[in-house]
C-alpha cells in the first residue's frame, strides 16, 4: 500500500511494547555480565581488598539495581528504542532551531574507532598526534567559515559555549578595569534562553531587546539600552524566527562605540554557510553547534559542542589548553595567563569533534555553500506551502523571504477551532512526525517552528506538509480527534498533575515507590 | 551536463536541478540568491572559503580520516595506567550496541508521545543511579563532574544565600579550575588544607575557616588522588552546624563497596559516569550527575531536566514528563535557575544499561577486584627501591600517589623511559601538586592483568635501577 494516495500521509503506528519499567524485569540472581576473575596470585598476596577500609566507609547494603540476564536487558533497550522517533526514521524538520539534518554513518564509524575511543587526554603529545590534527584543523577550517581568529572547541554544548562567551567577556573588561562598572548584558527575545540565561549565571543584568513588526529588535531599542555599563550583547541571527537581522553591523558598531563586545549566537548557522561571517558582522565572538550545523547527531540530547571563536585581541582570553602546531608537531598549551581557565573538563566532546571535521572534509567550501543554499530552498518552499494551509500563518516580516527555519503560528486555527499547538504536536505524531512549538515565552501565540535544513528530499518535505494539511483539516471537522490525540503512539494522553506537585511528583522508581504504590496496598 | 553537475552530494538530495527549478517555480522566484534578498551586500561573504578539497566519495573520506586517525596509539595498543577523572574500564558491547541505536543517536528534544523511549530510558538512568547513590533525586545528566560540582555549589548558594565554599585542597586542577569560572564573581572558591600524611581534609583548618559566609564545603571519595576520605560524617557535621550545605564528589564505580555520601551525610552528591560504560575518547566521554534527597528546597534548585514518572488517560500505562519545569530557564530565561540546554543525556541512557547489566552482584564484585588489583600495584611497586606507594597512608580505590622521589629521576623522565617501552606512566603531579615533589598518580581498573602490573614494575625497576 504504501503512504495512502489519497491523504498522503502513512497509515503509521509507533511501536508500543508495553515494557515495565526495569526493576519489574528484575529477577534475583540473574546477571547481565561478570567481571574478570581476580588472579590467584593476587587474592594470596593482598586477601579480600576491602577489609582494608575503614568500617565506616564500608557499603553496608548492596544497591538495589535491577538484576537481568544480558538477552533481557538487551531486548529492554531496543523496546525502548524503537519508542523513541529518531532523525534517521523521521522527517525530522519540525524542531526547528536545532537543525535535525542528516549524521552520516562513516562518521560514526570514525568515532567508534579504538584509535579515537581509547585514548586517554593525558596521554603523552606524541601519542595523539591524529587527533590533535583533526581538533587544529577543525578550528582552522571554523576560522575560516566565521572568520574569526582562534576557536577552543572545549565547550560541550551551544550554552556552555555562551556560559564562555560570559565569562571572556568579563575578563576584558577585567583586563581593563572596567568589569565592575561594566555589569549589563544585552540580548533578544528570540535569542536562545541561554544567551540570558548563561550571562546572568556571570553577574550580568540581562536586558533583553523585543522584536518590532518585522520579528526584529530597533536599532534605536538598542542604542538606547547601551550605555558605560554594557558589557555586551549576545544575538542570534538570523533569530530564532528565521528573519536575518539586515542591520545587524549597524547593531555591533553601536556596542563597540559604548565600549562593549559583541558575541554571535550562530546556532542558526546553517543558511549562512559562506553567504555571511560573524567576521563581516563586526562580531568579536561568535559560535557554532557542532551538533547542529555540523551533522554530529544529538544523542537525545548531546553529547555536543559548541566551538567558541573569537578574534585576535580576545586569543588570550579563549579555555586552555589551546592545541597550537608549529609546523611539524601538535601540542596543548596550557600556558595562557590570561585564559578564563576551563568550562569543561579536558577538551571538549571529542566524538562530536571528530564528526564535525569529517562533515566539511566532505564537503569543502562549494559543498558547504550548498548546504546553506538548499537548506534556505527547503524552506522557503516549505514556507509557501505552510501558507497554503488553512489556520496557519507566520508572524512579521509579511511577504519576505526567510533564511534555514520559520516560526509559525496556529493563533488562527485556534481561535476558530480550539485546536492548540500542543493539540497538533501530539496529532502529528500520529503520522510518525513530530511538531515542536517554540522556546518560552510564546511571543508568537501557538507558535512552531519548522527546519527542513538541507538533508531531506522534496518528496519527503511533501509528505509533512501533507500532514500538517491533514490535521488542519481534522480540527476543523473533528477538532476532539486532535485534542485527545495521539492515538497511534506508545503512550496517551499524559498526566502532567504529578509533574509539579512534591507530593506526587517521582524522578526516580524509588521515590515512585514510597509516594504512590505505599498508598495505593 | 559537466561532471561536476553530475556529482550530486549525497548529503545533499535537493542539489538535483530539475527538482530545484521545480521548487524555486513554486516559491516563485528565479533563483536562490533571491532568497537572500534580506542579507545586505556589505554583510555579504565576497571571497572563497580557504577550505581543502571536498572528499565526496566516501571511500575518499575514509582513507583520509583513517590515515590521520592511525598516527594516534591508543591505551589499547599500549599498557596505560593514566587516571584522575578519566578512566579505562571495560565498557560491555551492550552498552556501545544502545548508544549507537539509530533512534536514540539521532533524537533530541522530542516530547514524551513520539520520543517516549527517552524519557523512560532517563528516568532509568535516574532510578538506577538513585539506587547507587541511595537518594531519591537525580538529574538527567549535565557536561561532566567539574559542571555538577559547580552547579552543586551554585544550588548552595541560592540555599542558603551565602558566597562562599570551602573545597579540599586536593582535588582535581581541572575541575577546579571549572568551578572557578562557574562561581566568579558570585562567590569565592576557598582551599581547605589538607594533612601531608593522609591526604585527608584537615578538620582544624575546616573549622578554622567556617563562618557565617559559607553557603557548602565540598570533598571528594574516593579523592582526586586515589585515597579515601573517611572523616566524612565528621566534616558533614561541621558543615551542617553551620548551616552550610555538605557536597560530595564521588566516582560511582567506586559505590558497590564504598559507602555511599547520601549515608555520611552529604546533602548533594555530584561525579562522572564515564566509568559506567562510556569509552574514555580523549576526555569526550564524561558526564555529570548531581544528586539529592527528595526535599522542595533541593529539588527546586537543580537547572537540570528532571525526568519524572507519572500516569497517563490509559489505565496502568507509564507516562514521563519534566518535574517541576518552572524552575528552568527554557522556562524563565534568566528568572530560571543558571541555564538549561543540551549536555550529555545519550551517555545517561549507557550508564543505566551499564548500571542493568552489573546489577548488585557486578558492581560489587567490580568494587572489589579495583581495591585487590590496586593494592597489588601499591605493594609490588613499593618493592623497588627508591619508589614507594601509596604516598598516603589511608586506604585507596583505583587510584594512588607513587612517589619517585629518592630515585633521583623526574617523572618526566621515567614516562619518556616507559612510553619507550610501550607502557604510559602514571599522572605526572610535579606541577599540579609541587608539594609532592616528583609523584606520579597511577591508576589500576578490573582491566589491568596481574601480568600488566609485574610488566609494568618490571620495567620501572629497569628504569630507576639500571
Amino acid at each position: 500500500m504504501g503512504i495512502k494516495e489519497k491523504t498522503k500521509v502513512r497509515a503509521f503506528h509507533q511501536a508500543k511494547w508495553d515494557e515495565p519499567i526495569i526493576f519489574e524485569l528484575s529477577n534475583k540472581g540473574e546477571r547481565g555480565i561478570l567481571v574478570p576473575e581476580i588472579e590467584e596470585e593476587i587474592e594470596a598476596t593482598v586477601g579480600d581488598g576491602v577489609s582494608v577500609l575503614p568500617e565506616n566507609m564500608k557499603r553496608k547494603k548492596a544497591p538495589a539495581l535491577p538484576e537481568l540476564g544480558q538477552m533481557q536487558v538487551l531486548k529492554h533497550y531496543l523496546r525502548l528504542s524503537q519508542q523513541n522517533l529518531g532523525a534517521d526514521l523521521n522527517v525530522d524538520v519540525g524542531q526547528g532551531t536545532c537543525t535535525m539534518k542528516y549524521s552520516p554513518k562513516i562518521n560514526e564509524q570514525f568515532a567508534a574507532s579504538p584509535k579515537l575511543t581509547e585514548l586517554h587526554p593525558f596521554q603523552d603529545e606524541d601519542t595523539v598526534q591524529g587527533i590533535l590534527e583533526v581538533m587544529y584543523n577543525l578550528d582552522v577550517f571554523l576560522r575560516e567559515i566565521s572568520g574569526m581568529d582562534q576557536f577552543s572547541l572545549q565547550p560541550a554544548s551551544g550554552s556552555q559555549a555562551i556560559l564562555a562567551m560570559a565569562s571572556i567577556v568579563q575578563a576584558y573588561h577585567a583586563s581593563r578595569g572596567e568589569s565592575e562598572q561594566r555589569d549589563e548584558l544585552i540580548t533578544t527575545i528570540f535569542s536562545h534562553p541561554s544567551d540570558a540565561a548563561a550571562a546572568a549565571v556571570k553577574g550580568y543584568k540581562v536586558i533583553t531587546l523585543y522584536q518590532n513588526e518585522d520579528g526584529l529588535p530597533e536599532l534605536e531599542a538598542l542604542k538606547a539600552a547601551v550605555s558605560d555599563r554594557t558589557a555586551g550583547l549576545f544575538i542570534t541571527n538570523p533569530e530564532d524566527t528565521g528573519i536575518f537581522n539586515p542591520q545587524i553591523a549597524e547593531f555591533t558598531r553601536a556596542v563597540h562605540e559604548a565600549g562593549g563586545l559583541c558575541g554571535y549566537d550562530q546556532a542558526n548557522a546553517n543558511g549562512i554557510l559562506g553567504i555571511t561571517r560573524a567576521r563581516e558582522a563586526g562580531f568579536d565572538l561568535c559560535f557554532f553547534n557542532l551538533h547542529k550545523t555540523f551533522s554530529a547527531p544529538h544523542g537525545c540530547g548531546g553529547p555536543a559542542s559548541g566551538a567558541l571563536g573569537v578574534t585576535e585581541q580576545l586569543v588570550k582570553f579563549l579555555p586552555v589548553p589551546h592545541v597550537e602546531y608549529n609546523g611539524n608537531k601538535y601540542s596543548l598549551n596550557f600556558k595562557v595567563p590570561e585564559s578564563i581557565g576551563k568550562v569543561r573538563d579536558f577538551y571538549g566532546s571529542i566524538p562530536v569533534i571528530m564528526k564535525a571535521y569529517a562533515w566539511i572534509r566532505s564537503l569543502g567550501s562549494q559543498g558547504l555553500k550548498d548546504v546553506a543554499c538548499t537548506a534556505v530552498l527547503n524552506n522557503n518552499y516549505l514556507f509557501r506551502k505552510v501558507l497554503q494551509i488553512r489556520g496557519a500563518s507566520a508572524p512579521y516580516a509579511k511577504g519576505r523571504h526567510r533564511i534555514e527555519q520559520v516560526r509559525y503560528s496556529w493563533e488562527y486555527l485556534t481561535q476558530e477551532t480550539g485546536v492548540t499547538t500542543e493539540d497538533v504536536t501530539n496529532r502529528m505524531i500520529d503520522f510518525g512526525f513530530h511538531m515542536w512549538s517554540s522556546h518560552h515565552p510564546f511571543i508568537v501565540p501557538e507558535p512552531f517552528t519548522l527546519e527542513p535544513t538541507e538533508s531531506y528530499a522534496k518528496a519527503e518535505l511533501d509528505e509533512y506538509i501533507a500532514g500538517l494539511q491533514k490535521v488542519s483539516q481534522e480540527a476543523f471537522e473533528n477538532p476532539d480527534k486532535v485534542k485527545n490525540a495521539p492515538h497511534n503512539s506508545v503512550v496517551h494522553k499524559i498526566d502532567n498533575s504529578w509533574l509539579d506537585d512534591p507530593q506526587k511528583w517521582a524522578v526516580t522508581w524509588r521515590a515512585y515507590l514510597k509516594k504512590h504504590r505505599h498508598k495505593k496496598e | 551536463m559537466s561532471k561536476k553537475q553530475t556529482r550530486i552530494h549525497p548529503y545533499i538530495p535537493n542539489l538535483v536541478p530539475d527538482v530545484q527549478a521545480k521548487m524555486l517555480e513554486e516559491i516563485g522566484v528565479k533563483n536562490i540568491d533571491e532568497l537572500y534578498n534580506d542579507i545586505p551586500q556589505h554583510l555579504r561573504f565576497k571571497g572563497k572559503m580557504n577550505l581543502p578539497e571536498p572528499l565526496s566519495s566516501e571511500y575518499a573520506l575514509k582513507c583520509h580520516v583513517d590515515r590521520i586517525l592511525s598516527k594516534n596509539k591508543s591505551c589499547q595498543e599500549r599498557l596505560s595506567f593514566l587516571g584522575g577523572g578519566c578512566w579505562q574500564h571495560y565498557v560491555p558491547a551492550i552498552c556501545d550496541e544502545i548508544n549507537h541505536r539509530a533512534e536514540f543517536l539521532t533524537a533530541y528534544a522530542g516530547e514524551p508521545y513520539e520520543d517516549q523511549g527517552r524519557f523512560q530510558a532517563l528516568f532509568e538512568y535516574e532510578s538506577m543511579m538513585g539506587e547507587l547513590l541511595d537518594m531519591d533525586v537525580v538529574n538527567v545528566p549535565t557536561f561532566d563532574w567539574a559542571q555538577a560540582a559547580g552547579t552543586s555549589i551554585r544550588m548552595a548558594e541560592r540555599i542558603t544565600d551565602r558566597s562562599e565554599v570551602l573545597v579540599c585542597s586536593t582535588i582535581s586542577p581541572g575541575r577546579l579550575a571549572v568551578i572557578q569560572n562557574y562561581c566568579h564573581p558570585a562567590m569565592v572558591v576557598n582551599p581547605v588544607k589538607s594533612c601531608p600524611k593522609t591526604g585527608q581534609m584537615d578538620v582544624d583548618d575546616l573549622k578554622a575557616k567556617m563562618s557565617a559566609n559559607t553557603a557548602a564545603v565540598y570533598f571528594e571519595n574516593p579523592s582526586y588522588l586515589g585515597f579515601i576520605e573517611d572523616q566524612c560524617q565528621i566534616i558533614a557535621d561541621i558543615t551542617h552546624q553551620n548551616g552550610s550545605v555538605c557536597i560530595a564528589g564521588v566516582d560511582p564505580i567506586s559505590l558497590g563497596i564504598l559507602s555511599p555520601p547520601s549515608n555520611y551525610g552529604a546533602d548533594i552528591v555530584c561525579g562522572d559516569i564515564q566509568p559506567l560504560g562510556m569509552h574514555m575518547q580523549y576526555g569526550g566521554g564524561q558526564a555529570g550527575f548531581i544528586a539529592t534527597h527528595d526535599e522542595e528546597r533541593f529539588v527546586m534548585q537543580y537547572p537540570s531536566r528532571l525526568f519524572g514518572i507519572t500516569q497517563t488517560a490509559v489505565d496502568g500505562e507509564w507516562g514521563f514528563g519534566d518535574v517541576a519545569y518552572e524552575r528552568t530557564s527554557f522556562a524563565h530565561r534568566e528568572e530560571g535557575n543558571e541555564f538549561i540546554g543540551t549536555a550529555a543525556a545519550l551517555w545517561g541512557i549507557t550508564a543505566g544499561v551499564y548500571l542493568a547489566l552489573m546489577g548488585p552482584g557486578g558492581m560489587q564484585e567490580l568494587g572489589q577486584i579495583i581495591m585487590q588489583k590496586t593494592q597489588y600495584a601499591m605493594r609490588r611497586l613499593s618493592e623497588i627501591g627508591g619508589i614507594s606507594a601509596p604516598l598516603f597512608q589511608t586506604a585507596h580505590f583505583k587510584e594512588f600517589v607513587v612517589d619517585f622521589n629518592a630515585t633521583g629521576k623526574t617523572v618526566r623522565e621515567i614516562n619518556r623511559a616507559l612510553l619507550e617501552k610501550g607502557i604510559f606512566g602514571g599522572k605526572d603531579l610535579s606541577t599540579e601538586f609541587s608539594d609532592l615533589g616528583n609523584s606520579a598518580l597511577y591508576c589500576v581498573t578490573e582491566i589491568h592483568s596481574k601480568e600488566n602490573i609485574d610488566h609494568l614494575v618490571k620495567s620501572l625497576n629497569e628504569i630507576v635501577n639500571d
